[in-house]
């Protein structure tokens, strides 16, 4: 029951969180030029009327609130409409958020796979010369410009070694460079939350417990430590996906991967209202639906939320 | 060592030959960096003994039951210095401090196991109740979980939890302290060690359950005669259950010797010292003032016991109390809608007079900080008035509020939690007069901060330090100079001097007093300890469930309780004069909840009075037995 309200509640919140970005989407884009424009830039003598002509046949001339409600309309129905440009909407998010979504999940797994070992090995050892050196190799991650990182990383491992392709969808050793920088960066965040996390835990008497039960000290770490830091880690790499996104819209630009980033870069540059709205609004319901399963997972390993008492 | 304290041994026990001990530790050093934190210190533990280890805080006893179970390196601390020769059932004689950690996890938890301080923070909140006494004796005892589960239920049934098959499935957030604390020594004994070391065991616990504890831990012994360390820093328990007693200070060792023979003639002057501090229940029989506690430096008396002498005026109430309840709403279901209270406080009435110390006792939930904090305005009434002179506070417009805090001060129990780290202790002393306006310059200010710190027997010069260069006790006094810093009329004093060391205690007791006597200020002193509490009032209110059950003078409570729960919690409470003859309370029930669905409201008391002034709950006679 209580789940069940937990759920509805943020079901709602959510409702209200992607109205609130497509509608700040919908209002600014209007503000930095007219897609008619950007249309008509190639050819010469293209009077006033041909614009105008334009526009309405993109339905610009109708007033702000019915422009929005009839993008909200077809969001409801789920027909995305058409793009200024490039045909159904429906299919170009169906051909682009797949990618995204791997690329994402690759990252993300990956990080997670590298962070909580390496965390832990620096919590564990807190001020040996290991924690000293994680710390060090976070900063130095934390420090690099992802687009810089994966141009470096093209050059290194496409140009001079060529053992991979420098950029395009084409099976799994494309994948391997733009998770790969994406990766990098959230590790470096990540093996410092991984290690604060621990350390709160480790200092908890539970823990002196568990060691005075004559349990192994893996296991004390691994079984009784880090099912408890889980609580709190989960609510930060739920939190970072926001952040995973921000990167992976910059990285697939580098790597011209076809993914939502692209297509909402490439949406902005050419003015092309429907589909920005649409795949900002997409991306927006991601963040908030990956969050919401995050308090949801957290629920479920955290037994004084979980059982009511 | 051994002459002093086994000579003792020989004469209570009455034995010709010299039993082997189980465990022996001699010179016993362990460093932290550089700095010792135990300091040569030796002690013998025999089977079927207990050995007490007395000390205030920092004093190292707890580091040393740590290297006994070689868990000082997780703590950054290694043992530099002696042995500790263990007569093992699994590895022979070995010495534990040169044993490497595999074979040290083997005896670990079998054949020394420990129960700590803190039952709530014991236990690992995600797994359940089952899960974690299984692991025990799944490491130790290599059975299968099915097995391990039958037993678990009769290690539960043997420590006294009642419906041991469904708490199996419990996690920790859904027990009560006292229930933990004996799943804990469940988990403890799981393997039936030789010896079992018990690091403050009760002290987080309520008074009454503390005595269930106590009953428990020795009945227990008797049943495997097991070697006990007994960790405490409150003497009259310790004389409850120690057969030996060690003093530590300052990770020394102060004095070694059974206890009949240390209460009989302590010989240091620190021990002396030590238990003139400990407030011990029934002392102020026939008294009718409350009473300073005596103070030792080093080898003479510095200030002897005394009576606060200050006569209490009748007549007009400085505060009243009348007929408040606090409730808090517990919100339920997908609407929100609330569905039960908790009954915090129900129809409290009391009053306080000028000059006057009104303690409030109760044990955990009894509502007795509720009522201290809606007085304060920390929390919202449900109904009641409360009246500082006359006017009520509840209907007072804001600006009137203002002058109302400003007339009653509060003292926290936590002196570390309530002094902001990165502020100097004068601006947080000041901080209050300027809030209220009562100082308009800077120079204004620090005079006052000065005349504060002195009051509270700290130096004017102190004003320019931070917080985490005083010790706990100076920090509570710290606390007190801020609660003075407006010249209240009243300062509710909620469990003040319970985080404190007992000397450190004595002293915070005797500067409350000393402030009473000189300036005329009011106490609502809201306490678990009954012995503080009959040190320092002149009245005594008896909280329970959120209602008073019996309020009246001082001698009136505590030499003629009338109500049930009085007599109980007087009789739970240990002491040195009637050690080993207290015997545990029979009652082994929890105490029960105050929420209550909607609708659901409590019975309130009526009161009766026995004699004046003395108002006694109508009880049913069901609570008596």
């Amino acid at each position: 029951m209580q789940q069940l309200t937990f759920l509805s509640q943020r079901l709602l919140q959510a409702v209200f969180v992607t109205l609130a970005v497509t509608l700040f989407v919908a209002f600014a884009i209007r503000f930095t030029g007219d897609p008619a424009v950007m249309m008509t830039q190639e050819s010469s003598n293209v009077t006033e009327a041909d614009l105008a002509m334009i526009r309405e046949s993109l339905g610009l001339n109708a007033p702000f609130h019915v422009q929005y409600l009839q993008f909200m309309g077809q969001l409801l129905t789920g027909e995305l409409g058409n793009s200024f440009f490039r045909g159904p909407i429906k299919e170009l998010i169906g051909s682009a958020l797949p990618s995204t979504l791997l690329l994402a999940a690759t990252s993300m797994v990956l990080s997670i796979l590298i962070s909580i070992p390496l965390g832990i090995v620096a919590a564990v050892k807190q001020g040996k010369w290991v924690d000293q050196l994680i710390r060090i190799l976070s900063l130095t991650g934390l420090s690099f410009p992802n687009f810089w990182l994966a141009m470096m990383l093209v050059l290194i491992f496409s140009i001079t070694f060529n053992v991979l392709p420098v950029s395009g969808f084409s099976g799994v050793a494309s994948l391997v460079l733009p998770s790969a920088t994406v990766a990098i960066v959230l590790t470096a965040v990540n093996v410092r939350l991984v290690r604060t996390a621990m350390l709160d835990v480790l200092s908890e008497q539970y823990i002196m417990v568990a060691r005075a039960k004559g349990v192994k000290e893996f296991w004390v770490i691994y079984k009784h430590a880090l099912r408890n830091s889980a609580i709190a880690l989960i609510t930060f790499f739920g939190l970072q996906f926001g952040n995973l996104i921000g990167g992976i819209v910059v990285v697939e630009r580098v790597f011209n991967w076809p993914g939502m980033g692209s297509l909402a870069l490439d949406a902005i540059a050419q003015r092309d209202y429907p589909l920005l709205q649409a795949s900002v609004c997409i991306l927006a319901m991601l963040i908030v639906i990956v969050n919401l399963v995050t308090d949801m997972a957290y629920s479920l390993i955290d037994p004084r939320i979980r059982v009511k008492s | 060592m051994t002459q002093q304290a086994s000579s003792p041994e020989q004469k209570c026990r009455g034995e010709t030959f010299q039993p082997k001990p189980i465990l022996s530790v001699n010179d016993l050093q362990v460093q932290f960096g550089s700095t010792p934190v135990v300091d040569k210190v030796s002690f013998d533990l025999y089977r079927s003994r207990t050995l007490a280890i007395v000390g205030e805080s920092g004093s190292g006893k707890s580091i040393s039951s740590l290297a006994i179970m070689g868990l000082v390196k997780h703590l950054g601390a290694k043992v530099s210095h002696g042995s500790m020769q263990f007569e093992s059932d699994l590895l022979g004689s070995v010495d534990l401090a040169q044993l490497p950690e595999e074979k040290h996890r083997i005896i670990r938890g079998r054949e020394i196991s420990m129960i700590f301080q803190e039952p709530m923070a014991s236990l690992n909140p995600v797994f359940t109740i089952g899960d974690q006494l299984c692991e025990t004796l799944m490491i130790h005892r290599g059975i299968s979980k099915k097995q391990a589960q039958a037993e678990a239920c009769q290690l539960l049934d043997l420590v006294r939890i009642p419906q041991s098959k469904r708490i199996l499935g419990y996690y920790p957030h859904q027990l009560s302290g006292g229930q933990l604390q004996r799943v804990m020594i469940a988990m403890a004994i799981s393997c039936k060690p030789k010896i079992l070391i018990a690091d403050e065991p009760t002290t987080a616990l309520d008074v009454t359950i503390q005595a269930q504890i106590l009953g428990l831990i020795s009945d227990l012994q008797n049943e495997l005669n097991s070697g006990i360390i007994f960790i405490s820093h409150n003497m009259a328990v310790v004389s409850e259950v120690a057969d030996d007693i060690l003093v530590m200070r300052n990770s020394k060792e102060v004095e070694r010797n059974s206890m009949e023979g240390l209460l009989a003639e302590p010989k240091a002057s620190y021990t002396r010292n030590l238990l003139s501090a400990v407030p011990e229940l029934g002392s102020m029989q026939g008294l009718e003032k409350p009473r300073y506690f005596a103070q030792y430096s080093e080898e003479q008396e510095t200030l002897p016991e005394r009576d606060l002498d200050k006569q209490v005026k009748y007549a007009e109430p400085l505060l009243e109390v009348d007929k408040l309840s606090v409730r808090y709403s517990v919100h339920d279901g997908f609407m929100g809608k609330i569905s039960h209270y908790v009954h915090a406080a129900e129809q409290v009435s009391f009053a306080i007079y000028p000059g006057e110390t009104l303690s409030i006792v109760g044990e955990s939930g009894s509502g007795k900080s509720t009522v201290g904090r809606t007085i304060q305005q920390l929390a919202e009434p449900h109904s009641g008035e409360v009246r500082l002179d006359g006017e009520n506070l509840f209907e007072l417009p804001s600006n009137r509020k203002k002058l109302f805090s400003r007339e009653i001060q509060y003292v926290f129990q936590d002196p570390y939690g309530a002094l902001n780290p990165r502020k100097t202790i004068g601006a947080s002393i000041i901080e209050p007069a300027w809030v209220h306006g009562l100082v308009r310059s800077k120079k204004q200010a620090d005079e006052r901060v000065a005349e504060l710190l002195e009051m509270v027997g700290l130096k004017a010069e102190h004003a320019r330090r931070y917080p985490k260069e005083f010790s706990g006790g100076q920090r509570q006094r710290i606390c007190i100079a801020r609660a003075l810093a407006c010249e209240p009329k009243l300062i509710i004093a909620d469990e003040a001097v319970s985080a404190l060391d007992v000397s450190v205690q004595a002293q915070v007791v005797n500067l409350f007093m000393h402030l009473q006597e000189t300036q005329g200020i009011a106490y609502l002193f809201i306490s678990h300890d009954m012995a503080i509490v009959e040190r320092i009032s002149h009245r005594v209110a008896v909280m329970y469930l959120g209602q008073i059950v019996e309020i009246g003078s001082r001698q009136q409570i505590f030499e003629n309780p009338q109500h049930p729960y009085t007599q109980k919690l007087i009789a739970s409470v240990p002491t040195i004069r009637n050690r080993k003859q207290n015997k545990s309370p029979e009652m082994s029930a929890e105490i029960p909840s105050v929420i209550r669905k909607i609708g659901d409201e409590p019975d309130v008391h009526e009161y009766v009075e026995v004699t004046k002034g003395h108002l006694v709950a109508n009880h049913s006679p069901a609570l008596t037995n």
